[in-house]
């Protein structure tokens, strides 16, 4: 049974978070590098290039790789000090079983034996989609593939999806409606002439640091930006317009938009015409779209909102960028096409200057999404509903179509179904459910009703320590393979220093689940990564995603090659859609309209303070590695509750004062930040913490319908302030972890507080 | 549809902006600050401890500004001044400015730790470290710029507010002005390191209550 073995407290001291303060041998120990190896960081999805230094196999430092064209050299903090999530205290060498006493260090084998007697039993008894795999696309396209390809042919479940289904997936839905096709639209060399640039809920200086300059070159050139989020972020700070809309209302102001763009002519009709469908239908959902009623319902000003239509509307080139903030919304999918019907009629695709794109947000988000990690999804970004696309699968893979599951649940559902009890076993990788889902205390109850749980992870993350078998895996640096950046353009991750004990690369664990299991024949083969990409290459051959064209020499070769690339001469497709010619069979763009309608939760009586969430930038997602970065930690060791002012006087708060945030599926008691650059009816919380810590005690487990990703921007609160004795335990420590950073003084001093 | 070549690839593209002078020249590289520009991600401090003769120790730093009213942050590096107010007071003469203009960290067996420098200096650049007994500070990368490589911190930064350039093309890569004379305490300070000042006619909205309809 997967509850926690041990208290938090004892689970804290075996497993960490500890913090890495300092190169392996210490800062005085000068070492000289025995070689660099030129590789891409292992966080956001813009894979900036980054190269290791190395001694004595261990990563030591790192140098900037100027050379590489998308970042030249510059990189964010997390990618500064990547390095020192290896040679860290917490690192997993050994199997680990669970005892009743905590967990105890296993040999492989007795590890690897209990495994896979425990998933034959299961399935077993309850049928082979009684046991589930939860995946992540931190892991290069080989992995991701591999895991695909382990869940249907290996484990035989249909019950396999990706926290990808936590990102990516409402862009990924409406691209494929729109375009037919699921890639940011261009590379971002695209944005430097760009005229207008409209970033939708997308904190670009902390998610997506690099970005920053591109939009700033466009802006050396007189570019005009246009922000729409909640909260005035640090990109927004100098934009030329700032629309601070209300939470979840994202679809009305594109609506209001294209209302707008058609009342007052501002429409390519050459390009609507000739290239797309649909308009009429979209312009007829949004007639009464008046600025008076988008004012109505995203309380922004009608001359905001006019001065927006306008700017966007009269440009003759322009990039429109957007992220999580629109697409983590139960109209997620709805609100990217609001976006893209703005691109679409006024036909700024397709060609220099012009262009469209979602920001990726894990490293491999991309590439992640394209190759049969999602439930419903195979190779090549293929349907695995499609009864050709299941048997082009069928010949690459050598089954039959009856061996080959159908469509399996998304990642929430999958939890929910762990905690129904109609899924019985879990195999989870690169993946922290109890900190990224939403409704952490559900997630938690979930994970302990499972019969049995086998995680593979290289730290003993929050969702690891309720498994009942972790077994080590490899750090990013400790294998080689390939990624899609958040431009389509597919890099070559470089291996920099071998995996230390026993643990090992996660393909080469699930190979060897698979062949215990008696499927070795579907997995043998595959003896190295480039294995497993030139059958992938062959996979997505004649799919939208098609990597056939692309090999890891032509990768080194010219620093990354942008999918489609569909035969080994051709150069790639750094800009899509030229020529306005998109991927439906037609070649032409379909406008969808998106009717108006409210987030799952809307602010009442009860509950009457919006509440969002995001990132900052010295965490990466649920923190399993940046937790436990030093330097990190020191900038931002804990959780707070962003609050404007005027609400804060509201309430009697103080910057500082502890607050008690409560929603509908539980409360957290955090230190108020008060500050004026968020809408004063709603707050703030960054989710990189778990439990008590965790935002995610309080967003709710509503889905966007179509693309299955939680509504984590939009919930309801309610505010209470309170003492500060009840600020949880956790957040004292890791204050004064901090603290010990910074000054190597283990006890914080009384009056930090 | 045949694939077209795209001239993207890189032995095609012409390196973005990015101008080609030999890095070793002091006299005709700048280095601009832009805290318009700045995220206030710490990359540069972070990435500035990471350099080979630093041990973990950053030179420079950033500053939240005023966090209620606004995200802004400003990174803080060596200005090297002309006549350096740090060399100045310093009563070891522990300071030196190279012939290219760049003030150099205290020579280690004159300083004497007396924190002069620290308290003197305009920018609140210098800084005795504790357990070294000696004055540390921003040589502009003297290790790396004497080798044809950008500093650190302006190699990293994500936003480019800390800016390593041609002196000669900053007017066509940036729309903000450079500044080199600062008026401190009644002393005009000429410095070789340049601060971006934007157009002071752009305003500035940063109470997102005034950006909105409707009562609270």
């Amino acid at each position: 049974m997967a509850t926690l073995p041990q208290s938090p407290d004892q689970l804290r001291t075996a497993f960490g978070p500890h913090l890495n303060l300092a190169p392996p041998d210490g800062w005085d120990a000068d070492p000289v590098p025995d070689r660099l190896v030129e590789t891409h960081c292992c966080f956001c999805g813009q894979q900036c290039g980054i190269k290791l230094k190395v001694k004595d196999n261990r990563v030591i430092g790192f140098d900037p790789w100027e050379e590489f064209p998308f970042n030249k050299g510059k990189l964010c903090p997390k990618g500064v000090k990547r390095y020192l999530q290896g040679n860290h205290p917490d690192r997993l060498t050994k199997a680990l079983l669970r005892t009743p006493e905590g967990f105890r260090e296993s040999d492989w084998e007795t590890a690897m034996a209990h495994t896979v007697a425990k998933i034959q039993e299961i399935q077993g008894k309850y049928g082979k989609d009684a046991f589930a795999v939860l995946s992540g696309v931190s892991l290069t396209n080989e992995k991701s593939y591999h895991v695909g390809k382990f869940a249907r042919l290996g484990l035989q479940t249909k019950n396999l999806d990706y926290n990808g289904r936590l990102c990516m997936v409402s862009a990924g839905a409406g691209n494929k409606k729109a375009f037919g096709l699921d890639r940011a639209a261009n590379s971002w060399e695209d944005i430097e002439g760009a005229e207008v640039i409209w970033v939708a809920g997308s904190n670009v200086a902390e998610c997506s640091p690099i970005t920053t300059d591109y939009i700033w070159r466009a802006r050396d050139k007189g570019a005009k930006l246009i922000v729409v989020d909640p909260r005035i972020t640090p990109l927004a700070r100098t934009a030329d317009l700032v629309l601070p809309l209300k939470p979840g209302t994202d679809s009305a102001l594109t609506n209001g938009i294209l209302h707008l763009l058609h009342k007052w002519d501002l429409i390519d009709w050459a390009f609507v015409n000739a290239h797309t469908h649909g308009f009429e239908e979209a312009v007829e959902t949004v007639k009464d779209c008046t600025p008076e009623w988008t004012s109505r319902m995203t309380g922004l000003p009608v001359a905001a909102i006019e001065k927006a239509a306008r700017m966007w509307g009269e440009a003759k080139t322009s990039f429109l960028l957007h992220a999580r903030g629109i697409e983590h919304q139960s109209k997620g999918v709805e609100n990217v096409l609001g976006c893209i019907n703005m691109v679409l009629a006024t036909g700024r695709i397709g060609r220099p200057n012009c262009g469209y794109g979602t920001i990726t947000g894990q490293g491999n988000g991309q590439g992640g999404r394209e190759h049969g990690h999602k439930c419903d999804q195979l190779p090549g970004n293929r349907d695995i509903e499609n009864p050709e696309h299941r048997k082009y699968i069928c010949d690459v893979w050598g089954c039959t179509d009856e061996e080959l599951p159908r469509k399996g649940q998304s990642a929430q559902e999958i939890m929910n179904a762990i905690h129904a009890g109609e899924i019985k076993g879990l195999l989870l990788l690169c993946f922290n459910p109890v900190v990224s889902l939403p409704d952490n205390l559900f997630t938690a109850e979930a994970l302990s009703k499972l019969e049995f749980f086998v995680c593979l992870d290289f730290f003993a993350s929050e969702s690891a320590q309720f498994a009942d078998v972790i077994l080590p895996s490899a750090l990013h640096e400790e294998d080689e393979g390939t990624s899609t950046s958040a431009e389509g353009r597919v890099i070559k991750i470089n291996k920099a220093v071998e995996p230390p004990g026993d643990a090992r690369p996660d393909w080469v664990i699930l190979n060897e689940i698979a062949h215990r299991l008696g499927r070795g024949k579907y997995f043998d083969h595959f003896t190295s990564p480039e294995a497993i990409f030139n059958e992938l290459r062959v996979a997505s051959k004649g799919g939208t995603a098609d990597y056939y064209g692309i090999t890891y020499e032509k990768i080194e070769k010219h620093m990354g090659v942008f999918w489609p690339c569909p035969s080994l001469d051709h150069p790639g497709t750094p800009r899509l859609f030229e020529g306005g010619r998109f991927a439906h069979p037609d070649g032409k763009a379909k406008f969808v309209p998106t009717p108006w309608r409210p987030p799952m939760e809307v602010v009442d009586a009860e509950y009457p303070v919006w509440l969002t969430s995001g990132r900052v930038v010295f965490h990466y997602l649920s923190g399993t590695q940046t937790r436990r970065i030093g330097w990190l930690v020191e900038q931002c060791p804990n959780p707070y509750l962003e609050i404007h002012p005027k609400l804060a006087e509201k309430y009697g708060l103080q910057d500082g004062d502890a607050v008690e945030i409560t929603s509908r599926r539980g409360s957290l008691v955090l230190p108020a930040k008060v500050v004026m650059t968020i809408r004063p009816d709603t707050v703030f919380i960054p989710y990189h913490w778990p439990g008590n810590l965790g935002a995610n005690r309080l967003t709710a487990r509503h889905l966007d319908p179509v693309s299955k990703i939680p509504e984590f921007k939009v919930s309801a609160c309610r505010l209470q302030k309170t003492t500060p004795d009840r600020l949880p335990s956790e957040l004292r420590e890791l204050q004064r972890m901090a603290f010990e950073a910074r000054t190597n003084q283990a006890a914080l001093p009384e009056q930090v507080f | 549809m045949a694939p077209e070549p795209y001239g993207l690839f890189p032995e095609s593209a012409p390196s973005a902006a990015e101008p080609h002078l030999p890095l070793t020249n002091f006299d005709e590289w700048g280095f601009f600050i832009d805290p318009n520009r700045c995220i206030g991600c710490r990359s540069c401090v972070a990435a500035c401890a990471e350099c080979g003769t630093h041990k973990g120790r950053p030179m420079i730093h950033l500053d939240e500004m005023d966090r209620l009213h606004s995200p802004q942050t400003a990174p803080t590096v060596c200005m090297h001044c002309e006549d350096p107010i740090c060399a100045q007071v310093c009563p070891a003469d522990a300071i030196k400015r190279s012939e290219d203009g760049v003030v150099h960290a205290s020579q280690k067996p004159r300083c004497i730790g007396c924190q002069n420098c620290e308290l003197s200096c305009p920018f609140g650049v210098p800084i005795v470290f504790s357990g070294l007994e000696q004055m540390l500070k921003c040589d502009l990368c003297y290790d790396r710029t004497s080798e044809g490589l950008k500093p650190m911190c302006a190699t990293v930064c994500p936003s480019q507010a800390l800016l390593y350039a041609p002196k000669a093309e900053i007017s066509r890569m940036r729309t903000a002005q450079p500044v080199r004379e600062f008026l401190v305490g009644g002393l005009m300070v000429k410095t070789k390191n340049a601060l971006m000042v934007p157009d002071p006619e752009a305003p500035l909205f940063l109470d997102a209550a005034l950006l909105i309809e409707g009562e609270l």
